[in-house]
């Protein structure tokens, strides 16, 4: 059996190469770039003619996530208006990026939001900055893109003073144009577009030391500022990338095989080739059908696989899968990361707890699945497709099929969801592989089916903790193992003495791959579980056993906070068999969370209906509150899914639970009342926000239950029918 | 087996002859290239290919072009007269109620269908009728806060 164990949460750089010519969509309508093999970029669709040359493909050599791009002109330049474009490797999915790094790019530039478009994910265009995950676009993105506009700001400035010739120190820029204080003369920013210099100006490079507008002087960050497509997502104008219609398209569907490792022995193609405009692909285990409409592939692709037989393998199925974990781990590898001695605080120690967590593996589900137009022109190969690593999938496709990464241009329009699912570029090499056979542009969209079998898995996990407690009710011993899920946020941020924590890997039977906070969401789970195990049995309150332990200010703020706010301790005293409160906390990606939940459980049918959920949440300046307060209320709500329902059944290779009416995602009728609070913190640079949040609801939702019940369920979803039955 | 239907598709007739079995949303996308309707599962679970026909809702990916024969179909693309956005459109942008927005279309589509038959519907009804609609982002707080605004009602949870 083949493992699949990659867990892909780690950002690599890749190498670029020199533009060559292509025509964008991009995340806008009617706004396409052309750049020449000269390198002369051209902005169309806006009425905008630009004139620059080598920054892009300079920016592109140097290459990398982590290298930023040296000179000004490969980030952003001006147009004859004085609006600026923007450039910028990320992906938007519905996260924000396209608008934070466009508020960071307006901020700096001193001009409204509207006067900056930023083109992301092409390519044949913009920079490569690496993967979009692992909440880096914040930290990481934010403040080159800034760094580029600020010194863009001063090269106009300086341009300015050249004209005047007067000192740069004593101009102004406010609201795209430069002023002269002492003289009163003004320069807009599309006056200084047109004059002799701009381009070579623009060429120069940034300035990574220079200062940037502080946090209480912002006017564009900061600022809850709607997404730039919002207006085209509401009239159905938006085109994602299965959207994407090139001229004389076909349609393509894949054979899958009937299990996970299953081998294709024959198939017979000709009821499929008998059909009317279907071309049909074969070349080893990758068989293919490409029609004119959807219906067709579907229908020829249909007809040859009931002729198909395959070699099956054994493979294990979900109800197994935590002793297959435990049996499969490589503790052999694992090393641990151990402070003090547990051993001795263990034997020493008034009380020892030790109880086991289990995760299930969860699909992404996002509402777009795997999409991807691969048209083939003169040997090269254009992709639109929904990827977060646009150039990641471009060295993939230029290993497949045997060209140079300068031959294979990848576009990411604004995409339906990801959520950690769409690393990869499988549909982009499945419609390329048609495109090439039939000689055509081949567009695949994978099924829901399709999505929730071939895509990726966030990890299940066997998580072990012990906990010992002195006479006095202090922590003074943890030891805390997870099998497979990773390490992310697996070190406790509590002050105990004597700690070992271990991360093990083991031989994964579904691929697994990264997922919102990955195994920061597990990881919480199981140490915030078991922290309101050892208080129960140190007989104190959770959030004082927590402070008691706790010296991490950030998290006590935000503990503290949502305590307060939902009022914990009388709302503690109300609970009945019935109704339970319960919290968690917990830190990851440089942000701070904490969550307060209500539940109600229906002690007949173990259901648990979370009624209402308080969370408050710290990750530096917030630089768009209304996107933060989306993404804040999103994994409250994701959280719920993987917290209750959500989880993948398997056996004999097959997912049986490969759709939406068996895979229970939240919907309109699980939402609880919700209060969420952003807790300023203005001193420290701005950390990303779209995952940390997710990874207090799961314990916080099993802490009630169990100050409701007594009954504790150590599991990723808590299903009502464990519940059921400890009740009974 | 081919059939020849006629449907009225935003207003425009249209005559379409193709696989009987051919889902509408099919149709809607690939014949006449309107593809504000989305597909997100394929078997009715989601919402994101809800469009309306006659005037009630009805989920585009699995409804067979024969059943669409004689109706007429609004889609997403019927609802905005010029530049002037339908107000349950208005409400959603000024609500923000959308991340990746790719189940946004569908969202609206089945918010209108929902308030010609029930101007003034009560929270229960809301979610009731929407039930259908799955947002992954999770922005149910926001799309029920923007449906609240269409019909003239206060959000509880004040949109920042």
């Amino acid at each position: 059996m083949s493992t699949h164990n990659q867990v892909l949460e780690t950002v690599e750089d890749y190498q670029g190469t020199d533009a060559t010519s292509c025509v964008s969509t991009g995340g806008f309508e009617g706004f396409k770039v052309e750049i020449s093999r000269r390198g002369f970029v051209r902005m169309l669709g806006a009425g905008l003619l630009i004139t620059v040359t080598e920054g892009v493909s300079l920016a592109q050599r140097r290459g990398g996530g982590s290298q930023q791009p040296s000179t000004v002109v490969a980030r952003l330049f001006i147009n004859e208006d004085g609006t600026f474009t923007c450039l910028s490797g990320k992906v938007e999915e519905g996260q924000g990026a396209r608008t934070e790094l466009s508020q960071a790019a307006a901020e700096e530039l001193r001009v409204p939001f509207d006067r900056v478009r930023l083109v992301m994910a092409d390519t044949n265009v913009v920079p490569d900055d690496g993967i979009t995950a692992g909440s880096r676009t914040t930290p990481y993105n934010v403040p080159p893109m800034r760094q580029a506009a600020a010194t863009a700001r001063e090269l106009l400035e300086r341009l300015a003073a050249r004209q005047w010739q007067v000192d740069p120190d004593g101009l102004e820029v406010r609201d795209g144009k430069v002023t002269n204080a002492a003289t009163g003369q003004t320069l807009t920013y599309a006056q200084l577009a047109k004059t002799e210099g701009v381009d070579e100006m623009f060429r120069q490079r940034v300035d990574g030391g220079i200062a940037l507008t502080s946090v209480d002087d912002w006017k564009v960050m900061g600022q809850p500022i709607s997404k730039p497509t919002h207006r085209d997502i509401v009239l159905g104008r938006h085109r994602y990338p299965s959207d994407i219609v090139r001229p004389n398209m076909l349609h393509g569907k894949l054979l899958r095989p009937v299990s996970y490792g299953a081998t294709l022995e024959s198939i017979d193609l000709s009821p499929a080739q008998a059909m009317k405009d279907v071309v049909v692909v074969r070349d080893g285990q990758f068989v293919g059908c490409a029609a004119p409409m959807v219906f067709q592939a579907r229908k020829a692709l249909e007809a040859i696989a009931e002729t198909a037989t395959w070699k099956t393998v054994p493979h294990p199925s979900s109800r197994e899968i935590s002793t297959y974990l435990k049996e499969h781990a490589r503790t052999d590898r694992a090393r641990p990361n151990a402070r003090g001695s547990t051993e001795t605080a263990f034997g020493g120690a008034a009380k020892t707890l030790s109880e086991t967590y289990e995760l299930a593996y969860i699909q992404h589900t996002p509402m777009e699945p795997r999409a991807g137009v691969a048209e083939w022109t003169d040997g090269k190969l254009t992709v639109w497709t929904g990827t977060d690593g646009p150039y990641r999938v471009r060295g993939d496709l230029a290993r497949a099929f045997g060209l140079r990464d300068d031959q294979v241009q990848v576009i990411v329009p604004d995409m339906g969801g990801g959520f950690g699912g769409k690393h990869t570029g499988e549909a982009a090499e499945e419609a390329a592989r048609l495109a090439k056979a039939a000689g055509r542009p081949v567009h695949v969209r994978w099924t829901r089916a399709e999505e929730s079998t071939w895509a990726y898995f966030r990890p299940a996990a066997v998580i072990e903790c012990k906990g010992a407690l002195d006479s006095n009710g202090s922590l003074i011993a943890w030891d805390f193992t997870n099998i497979n899920a990773g390490g992310a946020a697996i070190d406790t941020p509590y002050n105990i003495p004597n700690t070992r924590i271990l991360s093990v890997s083991s031989d994964s039977p579904l691929r697994q791959g990264a997922y919102r906070c990955l195994a920061a969401t597990g990881n919480n789970f199981a140490r915030e579980s078991f922290m309101d195990e050892l208080a129960a049995a140190a007989g104190a309150d959770p959030l004082e056993f927590r402070l008691a332990h706790l010296q991490n200010e950030r998290i006590r703020a935000v503990l503290v906070e949502v305590a307060k706010r939902f009022d914990w301790p009388a709302r503690k005293k109300k609970v009945t068999p019935e109704l339970g409160v319960g919290l968690a906390c917990g830190t990851e990606k440089n942000s701070v969370v904490a969550a307060c939940v209500e539940v109600a459980i229906d002690r007949r049918s173990g259901e648990i209906k979370v009624l209402e959920v308080g969370e408050v949440f710290e990750c530096g300046p917030v630089i768009n509150p209304a996107n933060l307060t989306n993404q804040v209320q999103g994994c409250i709500i994701m959280g719920l899914g993987g917290a209750l329902r959500e989880e993948m059944v398997f056996a004999d290779g097959k997912i049986l639970n490969a759709s939406f009416s068996r895979y229970l995602v939240p919907r309109f009728d699980d939402v609880p009342k919700i209060d969420v609070y952003l807790l300023e913190n203005n001193d420290i640079p701005s950390a990303g926000g779209g995952e940390t949040p997710i990874i207090a609801i799961a314990p916080a939702i099993g802490n009630a239950v169990f100050a409701a019940t007594g009954v504790r369920v150590r599991s990723m979803p808590m299903r009502a029918r464990q519940l059921r039955s400890a009740l009974a | 087996m081919e059939v020849t239907v006629t449907l009225t598709v935003n207003g425009i007739e249209r005559t379409i002859t193709t696989d009987s079995e051919r889902p509408l949303i099919d149709v809607i996308r690939e014949d006449l290239q309107l593809t504000g309707t989305k597909e997100g599962c394929g078997e009715g679970r989601c919402g994101a290919c809800s469009v309306l026909m006659d005037g009630q809702r009805v989920l585009s990916c699995v409804t067979a072009i024969v059943q669409a024969d004689g109706k007429s179909i609004r889609t997403i693309e019927s609802l905005a007269q010029g530049n002037t956005l339908h107000q349950v459109q208005e409400a959603f942008l000024a609500e923000g109620a959308m991340q990746c927005g790719y189940c946004t279309t569908g969202m609206i589509m089945t918010a209108v269908g929902l308030l010609e038959a029930n101007p003034r519907p009560t929270d229960e009804e809301i979610i009731a009728a929407m039930r259908g609609n799955i947002c992954r982002c999770n922005g149910y707080t926001k799309i029920l806060n923007a449906i609240r605004r269409a019909v003239g009602r206060p959000q509880e949870v004040s949109a920042i």
